[in-house]
C-alpha cells in the first residue's frame, strides 16, 4: 500500500480525535509530485472503537508461538485493542470495567487468517451480479484491484468470523494470468471496503498457471494463451515491459528537470500505465505475489522467471503437488497455501494427497491451510485438523503446535503482517478466539471472537442481528 | 487375509454402536460369511472361529452416502472422464447409472479408506436425471439398480420453474397413460408423447412406488409444489438437497417424505437456498422426518464422517448423526440388511480407532460383505514414493 494512503489514512484517524491502536501513526508526509504514486482518498473512514477492555482467565492458551507453544491455566489481557499482557495462572485482579470470561476447559488461539478468499468478490447468493472476482476480458489485468469489487455486505463475512477467522486476504480469481490486486482484510462489519483494510498490508499480485487461463481464452475464445508456452510466454512478455516501466520511472525520479539551453525546464514524466505499475510495484517489493499453481513442474517454472526478473514468490497457492518440490520450496522460502482434502477437479488436481502440509512442514517451508470456499473458511480449525493428523498417521514428525501455525503464523508471515498477527504475544493486535474445546475438535466451536480487542462474535449473545443488510428480514 | 473369506470371524473387544442409539461396550460380533450371526457382550463363539483383537476400537456400521456422482467421475474437468451429466435432453429416465459405473475408478479406495461402504451414485442435470444405482465400494455389481430416479426441480436450471413444473407433470402423466395403453401405444394408435419409450419405461416404476424419486429441491415454495406433485401421482419422494425442507418440516414427517441434506451448507448461497440453516438437521429430526447427510460428490464422499460431526456440532445428537449417515440412508435407499449392526445385517463394517467423527480418529479397517477391504489407494502410493524427495529413480 501506498506511503501515502497510510499516511492519509492515519491523519484521518487522528483527526476524528478517536484512539485507534490498531493503526500505525505515521507522519503526515508530503505529496510528492510522482503521479505513479497518487493519491488515493481515504474517503469515508470511521476509526475502529476499541473494545472493552477484556481478561480472559484460566484458559488454555494455544500461542502459536515458536517459543512458548502453549500455556496451561493461562490468561490473557486484550486492551486498547491490543495484547496487553498474558502468561501462566495467577492471574492479575481483573481492574474496573474489564469484561472477564473464564476460559475453564477452552482454548486461546490467534485470530484465523485466511490467505486465499473470495469473500466479497463471489458474494452470496452466487449470481451473476455478485460474480466480480475474475476480470476475464483480457488474460493480464494486474490494474484490476479485488478491493474496489468487494462487497462489505456479503452475508458469507460474518460466518467466517463465526468459524474463528478475523483477517482474510481477498484475491481476484484465476482466470487470468495475472489477474489483479488482491487485498487484506481485518473482518470488522463495514460500509466500505477501504475501512477493512489491514493498516499497512501490503497489496498482492494475484497471478496463475495452468489450465484455467488457457482453457479461458485458449479454449472457449481461441485467443492466447492456448497452451502454457502462451501462459509463460505473456507473463514474461508483461515482466520485460515492467522492467522497462520501472527503468524510466526511476530515470524520471533521477532527473525530473534537464538544462535546455539556459533554462531548467521540467521533463515531462512517463505516462502512467496501471498494469505496468502492479508489476513494477511488484519487483520494487511493495507487492507480494501469490501465485496460483498446481503441479510441481510449473511452480518452478515460476520461480525461474521470479529468478530471471528478480522478484519473489510470497505463497504458491493451492499447489497440490508441492510435496513434491517441498525441498526446494524449502530452500527458496515460498510458502504453500493448500486446502486439506480438496482435489479431482481437473487433471493438474489429480496428484493430491492428504499429507501435502504436513510434508512441507517437515521440509522447513511455510505450510499455510486455505480455504478458496466460503464454506471452507467456517471451519479452517478442522481443515488443519484433517491435515496434521494425515500427516501424523502416516508417521510424519509434525506437531499440533506447528499445525495450528498453518491457520495462524503462517499465513501472516504470507501476508506480510506477522509483526502484527498471527501468534499471542504481547503487543500484538488483539485478534484472539476463544473455543469451547481443542479446536483440533470437530465439535470446537469459536465461542467469542475478538477483532482488534473488539468482541465480533459471542454465541452466548442472546440475539445475533446480521451484518449483512442482505439478511435483513429476509 | 486380505479378500479371503473366511467362514467364521470374530471382532472381539470393540464398543459397537449398533445404529439404533445403543453402544455395546467391549462387544463381540459374529460374522459367518456375508453376514452379521451374533452381536453382544454375550457371544459363544463356535469352534474354529477366526478371533480378531479390537479391544479399545469403535466399531459402527459402514457409512452411506445416499447422494453421490461416485464413479461416474474420474476428474471432473476431463469431459472423457466425467459422465455426470449428458446434458442436452431433460428428460433422460432411460439413462442409468449402472452404465456409466467404473469400478476401476481411483476415486473410489480413496473414499472407503474414510469409513464410507456404501453409495448411492446418479446422473447429474435435467429435469429427469436417471436410473441411480446403490454400490458397495467393492466389486463391480450393485447392490440395487435402479434404487430411484432422480429429477430437480427450482429455478436454477435456466427458465421459469412454472414451466419445469408443467414438463414434469407432463411427463409423468404420459407415463401413466403410457402404462395403461401399452398396447395402443404399440400399435401406433396412441396420441404422441413428451418423452421417448425407454424414458416412459422408466418412470414406471416410480409411478407404481417401488422406486422413489430423488428429487433435487430446494426452495420451500417448491418443496410444497413437490408434496402435491407426489400425492397427485402416488410417488415414493426423497427429498434431496433441500435447504428450505426444515419450514415444511412437519408437512414432510406427515407425508413421511425424508430429506437427504448437506449438514454444513448455512447460508443463502443462491435463490432458492435464501432460509438454508445450519441446524436443519436437528430441525427435521426433532420434528420427525427421516434425515440423512451427503457430500453430493465424487472426490468428497470421504467428508462424510466430518460432515457428521458438524451435524453434532450444529446440535444434533450423536445417536441421530450416526444414523444419519448409516440407519436412515439404508432405509431411504431400500437397503433393509444395512446401516445397523445386528442379526441378519451384511457385515459392512468399519473398525475405527476412535469416535468416528472425530478428526484425530482413523480407519483401522474395513469390511465389506463379511471380508476385509484394502485401505491403500492412490494417493496413499503418491505419499509413498514422494517420502523422501528428490525420489530416485
Amino acid at each position: 500500500m501506498d506511503l501515502i494512503i497510510r499516511a492519509l489514512f492515519a491523519a484521518l484517524l487522528v483527526g476524528c480525535g478517536a484512539a485507534a491502536p490498531t493503526q500505525p501513526t505515521l507522519e503526515k508526509v508530503p505529496v510528492p509530485l510522482d503521479p505513479a504514486v497518487a493519491v488515493e482518498p481515504a474517503t469515508f473512514l470511521a476509526p475502529i472503537e476499541p473494545g472493552r477492555p477484556t481478561l480472559i482467565v484460566n484458559a488454555t492458551l494455544l500461542t502459536a508461538g515458536e517459543e512458548t507453544p502453549r500455556i496451561e491455566h493461562g490468561w490473557i489481557r486484550l486492551r486498547d485493542g491490543l495484547i496487553a499482557s498474558m502468561g501462566p495462572s495467577p492471574a492479575p485482579k481483573a481492574e474496573t470495567g474489564e469484561r472477564v470470561v473464564d476460559g475453564q476447559g477452552k482454548f486461546v488461539t490467534p485470530g484465523l487468517i485466511d490467505t486465499h478468499s473470495h469473500l466479497g468478490v463471489y458474494a452470496r447468493p452466487g449470481v451473476w451480479a455478485h460474480s466480480d472476482g475474475n476480470e476475464m476480458t483480457n488474460p493480464i489485468t494486474a490494474g484490476v484491484r479485488a478491493e474496489e469489487a468487494f462487497w462489505p455486505q456479503d452475508p458469507g463475512i460474518q460466518r467466517a468470523v463465526e468459524g474463528g477467522v478475523t483477517t482474510i486476504q481477498v484475491l481476484p480469481g484465476s482466470g487470468n494470468l495475472m489477474g489483479g490486486r488482491g487485498v487484506v482484510l481485518k473482518l470488522h462489519p463495514r460500509r466500505s471496503t477501504r475501512a477493512m483494510r489491514f493498516p499497512g498490508a501490503k497489496d498482492a499480485l494475484k497471478m496463475a498457471c495452468g489450465e484455467n487461463p488457457k482453457r479461458v481464452y485458449g479454449k472457449h475464445r481461441k485467443s492466447m494463451p492456448m497452451s502454457r508456452m502462451g501462459n509463460i510466454y505473456l507473463m514474461r512478455d508483461k515482466w520485460i515491459a515492467a522492467r522497462r516501466y520501472q527503468n524510466e520511472w526511476d530515470e524520471w525520479r533521477k532527473n525530473p528537470k534537464k538544462k535546455e539551453g539556459d533554462k531548467i525546464i521540467s521533463v515531462k514524466p512517463p505516462k502512467r500505465v496501471l498494469v505496468l505499475e502492479t508489476l513494477s510495484k511488484v519487483l520494487a517489493g511493495e507487492i507480494l505475489v501469490h501465485i496460483h499453481c498446481y503441479r510441481a513442474d510449473e511452480m518452478l517454472l515460476q520461480l525461474k522467471l521470479a529468478d530471471e526478473f528478480g522478484f519473489s514468490v510470497r505463497s504458491f497457492h493451492h499447489a497440490v503437488e508441492a510435496y513434491k518440490i517441498r525441498d526446494v520450496l524449502a530452500e527458496k522460502g515460498v510458502s504453500v497455501s493448500t486446502w486439506a482434502d480438496w482435489w479431482g477437479f481437473k487433471i493438474e488436481a489429480h496428484d493430491a494427497i492428504e499429507q501435502n502440509l504436513a510434508l512441507i512442514d517437515e521440509a522447513g517451508a511455510r505450510a499455510i491451510l486455505h480455504t478458496d470456499s466460503a464454506e471452507g473458511i467456517q471451519r479452517m480449525n478442522q481443515e488443519a485438523a484433517k491435515a496434521f493428523y494425515a500427516g501424523v498417521h502416516a508417521g510424519v514428525p509434525v506437531t499440533e503446535s506447528q499445525a495450528l501455525r498453518w491457520i495462524t503464523a503462517n499465513p501472516a508471515w504470507a501476508l506480510g503482517v506477522d509483526g502484527q498477527v498471527g501468534t499471542l504475544e504481547v503487543g500484538k493486535m488483539a485478534d484472539v478466539v476463544l473455543w469451547n474445546r481443542h479446536p483440533f475438535s470437530v465439535y470446537a466451536e469459536a465461542e467469542k471472537v475478538f477483532i482488534d480487542g473488539r468482541l465480533r462474535h459471542d454465541t452466548g449473545a442472546s440475539q445475533k442481528a446480521p451484518w449483512s443488510d442482505f439478511e435483513v428480514a429476509q | 487375509m486380505n479378500g479371503i473369506l473366511l467362514a467364521l470371524i470374530a471382532l472381539v473387544g470393540a464398543d459397537v454402536h449398533l445404529g439404533d442409539g445403543e453402544v455395546i461396550r467391549d462387544a463381540k460380533i459374529l460374522i459367518d460369511g456375508e453376514k452379521i450371526t451374533a452381536v453382544g457382550r454375550q457371544v459363544t463363539l463356535p469352534k474354529g472361529t477366526t478371533v480378531i483383537d479390537v479391544g479399545g476400537k469403535v466399531i459402527t456400521a459402514g457409512l452411506i452416502d445416499p447422494a453421490t456422482t461416485l464413479g461416474l467421475v474420474e476428474i471432473s474437468g476431463v469431459a472423457a472422464s466425467n459422465d455426470a451429466d449428458a446434458g442436452g435432453d431433460p428428460i433422460r429416465a432411460a439413462q442409468r447409472a449402472v452404465d456409466s459405473y467404473n469400478p476401476q475408478s481411483v476415486v473410489i479406495p480413496i473414499q472407503r479408506a474414510h469409513g464410507v461402504t456404501t453409495v448411492l451414485t446418479a446422473h447429474r442435470g435435467g429435469l429427469i436425471g436417471g436410473q441411480a444405482a446403490v454400490y458397495n465400494l467393492e466389486g463391480s455389481e450393485p447392490i440395487v439398480a435402479p434404487a430411484g430416479l432422480t429429477a430437480s426441480m427450482g429455478g436454477r436450471g435456466g427458465g421459469a420453474r412454472g414451466r419445469s413444473v408443467v414438463k414434469l407433470r407432463e411427463v409423468l402423466d404420459d407415463a401413466r397413460q403410457y402404462s395403461r395403453r401399452k398396447g395402443d401405444y404399440e400399435r401406433n394408435r396412441a396420441r404422441s408423447f413428451a418423452a421417448s419409450r425407454l424414458d416412459l419405461e422408466a418412470l414406471l416404476p416410480v409411478l407404481d412406488g417401488s422406486i422413489p424419486l430423488f428429487l433435487s429441491v430446494n426452495r420451500r415454495s417448491d418443496i410444497r409444489t413437490a408434496l402435491g406433485l407426489a400425492r397427485e401421482f402416488g410417488i415414493r419422494l426423497v427429498i434431496v438437497g433441500g435447504a428450505e425442507a426444515w419450514q415444511e418440516a412437519a408437512a414432510l414427517a406427515a407425508a413421511k417424505v425424508p430429506v437427504i441434506l448437506d449438514p454444513v451448507a448455512n447460508q443463502p448461497a443462491h435463490f432458492d437456498a435464501l432460509h438454508t440453516r445450519g441446524d436443519a438437521a436437528v430441525r427435521l429430526t426433532k420434528a420427525g422426518v427421516t434425515v440423512a447427510l451427503s457430500t453430493f460428490s465424487a472426490h468428497s464422499v470421504r467428508k462424510l464422517r466430518q460432515w457428521a460431526g458438524n451435524a453434532v456440532r450444529a446440535g444434533l445428537s450423536h445417536s441421530d448423526a450416526l444414523a444419519a449417515v448409516t440407519r436412515n440412508p439404508a432405509q431411504i435407499l431400500g437397503l433393509a440388511n444395512r446401516g445397523e449392526i445386528a442379526v441378519g445385517q451384511i457385515a459392512d463394517l468399519v473398525i475405527w480407532s476412535g469416535d468416528p467423527f472425530e478428526l484425530s480418529t482413523r480407519v483401522e479397517a474395513l469390511y465389506i460383505k463379511g471380508r476385509t477391504v484394502s485401505l491403500k489407494h492412490r494417493q496413499q502410493a503418491l505419499f509413498e514414493r514422494y517420502r523422501s524427495v528428490p525420489i530416485r529413480r
